[in-house]
């Protein structure tokens, strides 16, 4: 289990070193000029000039990025060019509450997820089946952002439970939360469960229902187990292919949710995205897609190795 | 039920705090130390409230163009024998929010912040913001604590709408935070009516009254006022109607009805603000015609766009508002008239058989761009009725900036002969001059069209040598007499900045600015 930890740890390595190289570029195709959101409309072409110098865009691009890499191994991502604050204290605080709003999604979404695919794959083919692959299908297919706006319509606008907006009074940057942060909480969390609710509970019903029909449940129930414990050695089965599809959920829940995140002002590192893309902030762009990017191989990696130890088959190949 | 206890003891907790909490535009909090940044609404909600100028606006009055008046400066004149050097009173017994004196070395310390990249306290983030805006200046001293001197590079009567941006810190606080701008930002002094208590970036800020403030006038009313960035239209409305704030700015049109139907209070004035066709005047450019251009401004049915745009216009008749003090009496009457624009057409040479064929340059969105595309496609319709092809470039607004600093020669702007933009036009720098000067054509300024006219360049110099501010005005009248009369533009509509609010927020008087007072606000 050592070996295979390092193994996959040394793998990290190049990975990283791609996630840099590619989000170092790809901000840099963008059209539009990053200074934009900070000069004037009408600065001259010197102004321009002078400020392209100061913040070292007037460099060439591999000269650029040794200087970000270079920066980046000293713990310093720079600082944003729309707000001049530094790029890892606005990040980190944004992912911050964007992984609240992931765990509180998966908390919601893998527990439905499992049971509604786990009772469709027990009950294959009926009516029940029928309706929960409806359900799931629908939640893959209503797109959330859309889902959200009308929960926020039915329970801000015309009930008045629940705020429309925001991570709660003071923003969210000490996790010293209580009720009004909860309820803050409540809508996007629900908006954003919606997907990995209909991806969990298809992966699942596939799985249990191929397993339920091998020969080796029914040979367990020829040894008289009972029931139960039938279906715990479907759901061992199960797990490894289904954490795999979890993990990579939570990696989309945490970097995928800009449009959930700009629908419900939720401070966290989509609503951060998107403000940069909108700015051209480029350390800022640079600085959150990394982090992002980063944290979904660490969930790879949390996976694989979370499989590994579930199904000693994955070490052995 | 627990959460309805819990929304309704937090929304009778506002209530009885006179808080009032406004949803900005914006997608952060503006630039908190001195000289905002986010445009006009980072001046409005974090210039003006927490920061007074020498010369400031009046927006006492929702019915008449706002003036200027005396700020932290009680009055000015220039010299008569040399027109360069003015000489500002200050006024006496202001303090900051620190309780430090405001003196005229205060302005010097807060020019040296924006113009003197080698002083202590240059604050580039700031220059960025404040530098342009006072391009006549040339040097600066304080003669005694309560005069200051400003001499300018040439004779230049705009001088006072020059500084009416320029915004004035303290220089005890900045030293109190190690003169760390950074940490100036999280607890910022300047000289104005609100104070700012607490400011979480890209979430809120929250301000309270500066109860000595000097103008006893405007010491707010309210206790609290907090600003929260909503980018979002749609969030922004739902933050609304849902009672999470009190104040949105800029509705989506579609969203107006429903909230006029559930109560809710749509403010909306006249103001200076436009939204134009800037016009290419390159060689072999068909707007160099003043034919094709008055064509072109009477086929524009302006009556229908309001529909469109749920009645929050006024229709063009110049290139500023109807009820300016500058719009004077042009004798070109832009209205929709496409009968007469075909004639004007035939006579330039086109018809049925040669239709005219025009590539403008748009964005889907951008700041004060109203509606953008369907504005453009309802002008686009309009051009071909009476025989006029528009063929389309579309950018991203940011992209859009780019190109309107690049000008209409620029490669980038790939032939387009417009640009659609909105303008401020406040001043006479930025409302007129900068558009048109010969010597501000772009990339070197923002006179994209590449627009060159000895006449306009002697009434632009008329309105810098002009000192006398109702002789200044007639100048301005003329001047604008001629952006009309020669059709200089394609005229289209101008924005009435709206806002929705609650029917809680007494007292607002909405002025012909792009600035607001915020002090006579209260909470029902």
């Amino acid at each position: 289990m050592f070996s295979y930890l390092l193994r996959r740890l040394i793998l990290v390595l190049p990975v990283a070193f791609g996630v840099s190289v590619i989000c170092f570029l790809l901000v840099q195709i963008a059209p539009g000029d990053p200074l934009t959101a900070i000069m004037p409309v009408d600065a001259t072409a010197e102004e321009q000039a002078a400020m392209r110098a100061a913040y070292g865009l007037d460099k060439p691009l591999p000269l650029q990025y040794a200087i970000w890499v270079g920066n980046l191994a000293q713990g310093d991502m720079g600082r944003s060019i729309a707000t001049g604050r530094p790029v890892a204290a606005e990040v980190f605080g944004a992912v911050q509450n964007s992984l609240l709003l992931a765990l509180s999604a998966a908390v919601i979404a893998f527990p439905i997820g499992i049971f509604l695919g786990f009772l469709a794959g027990y009950f294959r083919d009926t009516a029940l089946d029928k309706a929960v692959t409806a359900v799931s299908i629908a939640g893959v297919s209503v797109p959330n952002y859309w889902l959200g706006i009308v929960l926020v319509i039915i329970f801000s606008v015309n009930l008045g439970w629940l705020p429309s907006m925001g991570a709660g009074p003071g923003g969210s940057r000490d996790w010293s939360w209580n009720w009004e942060h909860m309820r803050h909480l409540v809508l996007p969390a629900v908006t954003l469960a919606v997907v990995p609710i209909g991806i969990v509970a298809r992966t699942v019903r596939a799985l249990s229902g191929d397993i339920l029909g091998m020969d080796f449940v029914q040979a367990l129930y020829a040894k008289g187990m009972s029931r139960l414990d039938v279906l715990i050695h479907v759901g061992r089965n199960a797990a490894a292919t289904a954490l795999s599809v979890m993990g990579l959920q939570l990696g989309y829940l945490l970097g995928g949710s800009i449009l959930i995140e700009t629908v419900f002002n939720w401070p966290g590192s989509g609503f951060l995205l998107s403000n940069a893309i909108f700015q051209r902030d480029l350390p800022l762009l640079q600085g959150t897609i990394l982090v992002l990017a980063l944290f979904f191989v660490a969930m790879n990696l949390i996976v694989d190795v979370a499989q590994a130890a579930i199904d000693p088959r994955i070490k052995r190949s | 039920m627990l959460m309805l206890s819990a929304g309704l003891v937090s929304a009778q907790g506002a209530l009885a705090q006179g808080t009032l909490r406004i949803g900005m535009t914006a997608a952060d909090i503006p630039l908190t130390t001195g000289q905002a940044d986010q445009g006009g609404e980072g001046m409005r909600f974090m210039g003006y409230t927490v920061y007074d100028s020498l010369v400031e606006w009046d927006l006492s009055s929702a019915d008449k163009p706002s003036t200027l008046i005396p700020g932290l400066a009680t009055e000015w004149a220039v010299d008569a024998e040399d027109k360069t050097k003015w000489i500002f009173r200050i006024r006496e017994g202001v303090t900051f929010h620190d309780g430090s004196e405001f003196t005229a070395e205060s302005v010097v310390w807060n020019l040296d912040k924006l113009l003197d990249d080698s002083s202590e306290q240059y604050d580039p983030r700031q220059a960025a913001q404040g530098k342009s805006r006072i391009p006549a200046v040339a040097s600066y001293r304080a003669i005694d604590p309560l005069t200051l001197e400003i001499t300018t590079n040439t004779p230049d009567a705009t001088l006072p709408y020059q500084l009416a941006w320029i915004l004035m810190s303290s220089k005890a606080n900045w030293e109190a935070h190690d003169k760390d701008w950074e940490k100036v930002a999280m607890e910022p002094s300047g000289t104005g009516p609100w104070k700012l208590e607490e400011f979480v970036p890209r979430e809120r800020a929250e301000m309270v009254p500066f109860a000595e403030y000097w103008d006893e006038t405007r010491v707010p009313k309210l206790d609290k006022l907090v600003l929260i960035p909503l980018p979002e239209p749609n969030a922004r409305a739902a933050a609304l109607l849902s009672g999470q704030v009190d104040w949105i700015e800029a509705p989506a049109p579609d969203t107006i009805p429903a909230m006029r139907a559930n109560g809710f209070v749509i403010s909306s004035n006249t103001y200076p603000h436009n939204w134009t066709w800037h016009l290419s005047r390159l060689e072999g450019s068909p707007w160099n015609d003043i034919r094709v251009r008055k064509a072109a401004n009477l086929a524009i049915d302006r009556e229908g766009m309001g529909a469109l745009l749920g009645g929050l216009m006024v229709p063009a008749k110049g290139f500023l508002p109807p009820g300016s003090q500058w719009f004077g009496n042009p004798s070109f009457d832009v209205r929709y008239d496409p009968e007469e624009a075909k004639k004007l057409l035939a006579e330039a040479g086109y018809g049925p058989d040669k239709r005219l064929k025009v590539k403008a340059l748009i964005s889907p969105s951008g700041s004060g761009q109203m509606l953008p595309l369907p504005m453009n496609e309802y002008i686009q319709q309009n051009l071909a009725e009476v025989g006029i092809d528009v063929e389309f470039m579309v950018v991203e607004w940011n992209q859009m900036i780019n190109l309107w600093r690049a000008g209409a020669a620029d490669p980038a702007v790939e032939g387009s002969q417009s640009i659609n933009f909105t303008y401020f036009i406040q001043d006479p720098f930025t409302g007129l001059i900068r558009h048109l000067a010969c010597d501000l054509i772009a990339p070197n300024g923002t006179n994209w069209g590449h627009y060159c006219d000895p006449g306009m360049e002697e009434l632009f110099n008329q309105i810098r040598t002009t000192f006398d501010p109702a002789e200044q005005d007639e100048v301005m009248r003329r001047t604008h007499e001629k952006f009309v009369d020669d059709a200089l533009f394609l005229m289209v509509t101008h924005d009435v900045a709206p806002r929705a609010m609650s029917p809680r927020v007494k007292g607002f008087v909405q002025a012909q600015n792009w600035y607001q007072n915020f002090s006579s606000i209260t909470m029902e």
